[in-house]
């Protein structure tokens, strides 16, 4: 069943969360992993090893890299998950 | 070399006693013994032969920030919570970076990390094994933590010997500052192995007290019926500066750090030299390397790990090194209170001697029903006052290796 939007963002919010300390509310759609919330390499693979396991889903190395922004991610996770 | 005067001006300690020195050090004056049973899960599921050990006072959960607790192993915890206490009891000193150090230990480094690692990669696979394992697992990680959170830039040196570790960094700091190269160190140990592999391995070799039924009277440093050590967890973290730096920036101090010494036994990897002459010659080095005199030392707070033939063979090397001055010195052996930090013992241990300068009053004993007869040491059982003047105490630390680590302070006087 595929997930919303709403429910991927608020969940992926919480591994940043719990990863970086970022606050959950300041973690939007159009906001750059590396830019504007300044997650190193190390942190954003945490994340996603973190992601494949709670949204059951698979994202491999090479696509990692084209998830610049939060929304990508979101919407990487809601296509893998549908 | 330069031989100014070095001293202690900052102190920090999250220990089985105590979450901070203060909690600590009245805990320890009030005889009480951080040793309990193990609430864990694992002790009955593996149904381990030691089911107690001296555990932290409070989970550093509920001291440190989440994101610290999920990037730190519990020994790199600890490390952070000491090295922070230390570092504003010297009043967060205004120093270069570029002149700022960190000589820190770890016995085991971050097992908790490396064991629950492997578990997952058996069981969920490759993919599910966490990015910073390897920053998390490594034995510099602590040592690390504390010199990243204070921008330390001028080396952060981590010694692995043991329960000598972190005894020998202390030994490390001295070189440093007086190699030139830093005007300020943070040294200290940390040690987070209350764990089932450690506890199964050191009970495999007959090391841990089984004194199931009773542990805060397990730990017994002299007793005649001690029959092995308590694991103890903790970290503990001394700032080291020279005494022209503290005097000139008005810094309380607690001691003067006369100096130290590693010396090797190259005997047995586990089992003590029984005539300790390595043992002994580290002791004579780090008193004499500060021009003191044997006569001068009035207190030692002994490695006696309540083990039956360690605590002998340290006896034999006190008696070669002090002949018949030892009858007139205050022996104290603090971990039957601790129980055994590993590589977090000589840095707590240190801190103890400090403070016991410090406040002239030596910390007891615990357990000590009935002194083993072939150790004649006088050893205190209750808080006792130390002489005023410029008295001398020293830390032993010895560890599997045949390593040897002494620390000599000196009572600071203006």
């Amino acid at each position: 069943m595929a997930l919303s939007t709403e429910e991927v963002l608020s969940g992926l919010a919480e591994l940043v969360n719990d990863e970086t300390g970022i606050a959950t509310d300041t973690i939007a759609l159009d906001k750059s992993f590396t830019d504007d919330l300044d997650i190193d390499s190390i942190s954003m693979m945490t994340i996603v090893v973190n992601a494949e396991e709670k949204f059951d889903v698979k994202i491999p190395d090479e696509d990692v890299q084209n998830l610049t922004t939060v929304g990508d991610a979101v919407n990487y996770i809601v296509k893998a998950s549908a | 070399m330069t031989h100014q005067k070095i001293v202690v001006t900052g102190i920090g300690a999250f220990s089985p006693l105590g979450v901070n020195v203060n909690d600590t050090w009245a805990n320890l004056l009030a005889g009480k013994s951080g040793a309990r049973r193990i609430e864990a899960a694992y002790v009955s599921e593996l149904d381990l032969p030691v089911t107690f050990a001296a555990q932290v006072a409070q989970n550093p959960d509920e001291i440190l920030e989440r994101f610290e607790v999920k990037r730190l192993d519990p020994s790199s915890q600890y490390a952070l919570i000491a090295g922070r206490e230390a570092w504003a009891d010297a009043g967060s000193p205004d120093v270069d970076p570029e002149r700022l150090a960190v000589d820190w230990a770890t016995g085991i480094g971050g097992i908790w990390t490396l064991v629950s690692a492997w578990e997952d990669l058996r069981q969920k696979g490759p993919r599910r094994v966490m990015p910073m394992t390897v920053p998390m697992l490594m034995p510099n990680g602590p040592g690390a933590a504390v010199g990243m959170d204070l921008h330390a830039r001028a080396g952060i040196r981590t010694v692995v010997s043991a329960c000598a570790s972190s005894t020998e960094s202390i030994v490390n700091a001295v070189e440093h500052l007086r190699s030139g190269f830093a005007d300020v160190v943070i040294a200290g140990g940390s040690e987070a192995a209350v764990h089932p592999l450690p506890i199964a391995s050191f009970a495999a070799m007959q090391a841990l007290s089984k004194r199931n039924d009773d542990p805060t009277r397990a730990s017994r440093p002299y007793d005649v019926d001690r029959d092995g050590f308590v694991l103890g967890e903790g970290a503990a973290a001394l700032v080291l500066e020279t005494e022209e730096r503290a005097l000139a920036r008005g810094a309380k101090i607690y001691a003067e750090v006369l100096g130290g010494a590693v010396t090797s036994d190259a005997y047995h990897i586990t089992a003590p030299d029984p005539e300790g002459s390595a043992a002994a010659r580290a002791m004579k080095t780090a008193i004499e390397s500060g021009g003191a005199a044997l006569t001068d030392v009035v207190h030692i707070n002994a490695h006696a790990t309540s083990t039956p033939v360690g605590d002998i063979a340290e006896y034999n090397a006190l008696k070669r090194v002090f002949g018949d001055h030892l009858a007139k010195i205050a022996v104290t052996a603090t971990k039957g209170s601790t129980g055994h930090l590993l590589g977090g013992a000589g840095a707590l241990e240190a801190l103890f001697t400090v403070m016991a300068l410090y406040t002239r009053t030596v910390p007891p004993t615990i357990n000590l029903d009935n002194q083993d007869p072939e150790i004649v040491l006088d050893v205190v059982t209750s808080p006792r006052d130390l002489p005023a003047g410029p008295i001398v105490a020293i830390s032993n630390s010895f560890g599997f290796g045949g390593h040897n680590a002494v620390a000599a302070f000196r009572a600071y006087e203006a």
